[in-house]
């Protein structure tokens, strides 16, 4: 069932409108909510929502509790290839729990915190930006690692990222919903603007084993090839920045295993034909994050590297 | 004075990107004083070249305090201002959430962490900054509640009014707030506008500045004493949010003293032009800020008043 959760009038004759796709099954009482599209730029998700949505409602009979899924919680910023809400400044991924006294942004922020909240599990759908492609990872903040660890896990993704707590980070829908005893996983997965499906239809199959976990589905789950999640908990994160201004030619496929020396990456002049920098790892890793925009200046992050203890 | 080259670097496809400071006197460091940090900030950039004329005037007349040194840097973002952006171009990220900044990191965490190693260790702090809102407002200088801040400093400026903000985890990440962090004295003067400039308040501004400088002894100055500047904090103006949207037909300017139910403005409807909403007042006061967008959204923050 189709309902309209948040409408905001718009100055000439249209409305903000974020909608949700209710779909129940059995007499279950649990509630999954999938949530994207915060970030304008980032698509991936609405690949998982209409499959999610597409598997359930042909299948109804092995739906036992309700899944809602938003594919547009920032609608605007969808449709105008925006990042965040137009003509506003934050990041809508930093103002929440919102306010309901505050502007329209704040508002809805605080109007979204309140539809999800009290859900048994709500799994936030990102893609990145158009600047780097990411593996299919989950990301969880290290202070709830001990509850969302073992239901990330189920997910069936390459990495699961358990990072620091900053306090920038706290605005975010994932620590406010945690926060509130929501529990809510965050997935990253992909690039900005594109839609990779071979990543959709994984995080697709994974959502449906949590969801027979969790008891929700009773139906198939799509078999994958078995994959050993990465967890960064075991090794250590690096992050490889640009040290020329220039552009980048990638010499690697992405979710790859490199080795000690490999050269991942070109930073070029095309003006001058030459090439600025080699982009080597100093000793071998997951790279589990590749720049995808070739533009770069010093500083632009070029990938991001697991490495295990040990290696 | 002394024109320095604090940060450059290279683009792909464009002129260096530069930031220009000048430097004043010797000595002891007094204050650093930054104007735009984004490209749309005319304003705050205007008044800081104000300040550099200004303060080179100064300087050969011998009125430059002996053992005070002044850093001025008008712009950190030319590039931005260049193209009409307000953000950093190449990935719009905004350079005052990158603070404390980071040498190693992103390219606009390069900036603010070369930025931020030039103007620490002063003893005050001066941001010449915009309002997150797009709007105008009456001029006045904004402090973080930290802990570390010092509200009668603040009233040195001789401006209206010293607004003292609670610090939201968005906040935690400005130079304002990583200023007062590591020990300067850090005030976000903010003159009214935004993308265009208005001589009269740049004015204003500049006199506060100077005021200021010549309250701690780090100029030889006359100014006229300012007001005696009302502090407020932000959580205790009224904020009066559109209930509908459309065209909004302003009646009211900032500074302007108000009554309870009094109208502030009405918001048309923008086919056949009907009142869908009167803006009234909710409290006796002065308006602080006013929405300057013709088109408002449902929800939209219209305006601020502070309560009489
Ligand atoms: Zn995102």
């Amino acid at each position: 069932m189709i309902k309209t959760v948040i409408s905001t009038e718009l100055p000439v004759d249209e409305h903000l409108l974020i909608r949700k796709n209710s779909i129940s099954g059995g007499s279950g009482k649990k509630r999954i909510c999938l949530v994207t599209g915060t970030h304008g730029d980032e698509l991936e998700g609405q690949y998982v929502c209409y499959r999610i949505a597409q598997i359930l409602q042909s299948n109804l009979a092995d739906l036992d509790g309700t899944v809602d899924i938003y594919p547009a919680l920032n609608p605007l910023g969808i449709d105008s290839i925006t990042r965040g809400i137009p003509n506003f400044d934050l990041d809508m991924n930093r103002i929440f729990p919102g306010d309901p006294m505050g502007s329209m942004a704040e508002n809805t922020a605080h109007s979204i915190i309140e539809e999800l909240r009290g859900a048994d599990l709500v799994i936030d759908i990102h893609s990145s930006n158009i600047f780097l492609y990411e593996v299919p990872q989950v990301r969880i903040n290290q202070l709830n690692a001990d509850s969302l660890v073992p239901l990330a896990s189920m997910l069936n993704l390459d990495f699961l990222w358990v990072h620091e707590a900053a306090t920038v980070l706290e605005a975010t829908l994932a620590y406010s919903l945690n926060s509130l005893d929501t529990p809510t996983l965050v997935v990253e997965m992909g690039v900005g603007m594109r839609i990779t499906q071979s990543y959709g239809e994984q995080l697709v199959s994974g959502i449906l084993n949590l969801m027979r976990h969790m008891g929700v589905w009773k139906g198939a789950v799509p078999e994958l090839e078995e994959r050993h999640t990465i967890l960064s908990t075991t090794g250590t994160v690096d992050f490889i920045n640009a040290s020329a201004s220039g552009v980048f030619i990638p010499l690697i496929e992405h979710s790859n295993h490199a080795e000690a020396g490999q050269v991942i990456g070109r930073i070029v002049d095309p003006l001058h034909g030459t090439v600025l920098q080699d982009v080597k790892l100093e000793r071998p890793g997951f790279v589990f994050t590749i720049r995808a925009y070739p533009v770069v200046y010093e500083g632009s992050l070029l990938a991001r590297v697991f490495r295990e203890d040990n290696a | 004075m002394k024109r320095e080259l604090l940060f450059v670097l290279p683009s792909p496809f464009r002129d260096e990107f530069r930031i220009q400071g000048f430097r004043f006197g010797s000595g002891q460091k007094s204050i650093a004083i930054v104007g735009a940090m984004r490209g749309d900030e005319l304003q705050q950039q205007f008044i800081c070249s104000q300040l550099v004329s200004t303060l080179q005037d100064l300087e050969e007349k011998g009125d430059i305090a002996a053992g005070h040194e002044i850093l001025v840097i008008p712009s950190v973002n030319p590039f931005a201002m260049n193209i009409g952006k307000r953000f950093w171009a190449m990935d719009n990220t905004d350079i005052n959430r990158m603070f404390p900044g980071y040498s190693l990191g992103e390219t606009t965490q390069r900036i603010a962490a070369a930025l931020f190693e030039q103007i620490q260790g002063y003893r005050f702090g001066v941001q010449m900054s915009s309002y997150y809102l797009p709007g105008d407002y009456i001029p006045h200088v904004r402090m973080m509640h930290t802990g570390y801040e010092d509200i009668e400093l603040a009233q040195g400026f001789g401006l209206q009014y010293t607004l003292l903000r609670t610090p939201r985890p968005f906040d935690t990440t400005t130079l304002n707030y990583n200023w007062q962090i590591w020990e300067t004295q850090a005030f976000s003067v903010c003159s009214g506008h935004t993308g265009v400039i208005d001589t009269e308040s740049a004015v204003d501004t500049v006199s506060a500045v100077l005021r200021f400088m010549s309250l701690h002894g780090i100029i030889h100055c006359r100014t006229h004493p300012g007001y005696f500047s009302e502090v407020l904090r932000e959580e205790d103006l009224i904020t009066v949010k559109a209930r509908r949207a459309g065209i909004l037909y302003c009646m009211c300017k900032p500074d302007d003293s108000v009554r309870r139910d009094q109208i502030l403005a009405r918001v048309l409807d923008p086919y056949d032009g009907s009142v869908r909403w009167e803006v009234r007042a909710p409290a006796d006061g002065t308006v602080f800020f006013i929405h300057d967008k013709t088109l408002v959204l449902e929800n939209s923050m219209l305006f601020r008043i502070i309560p009489s």
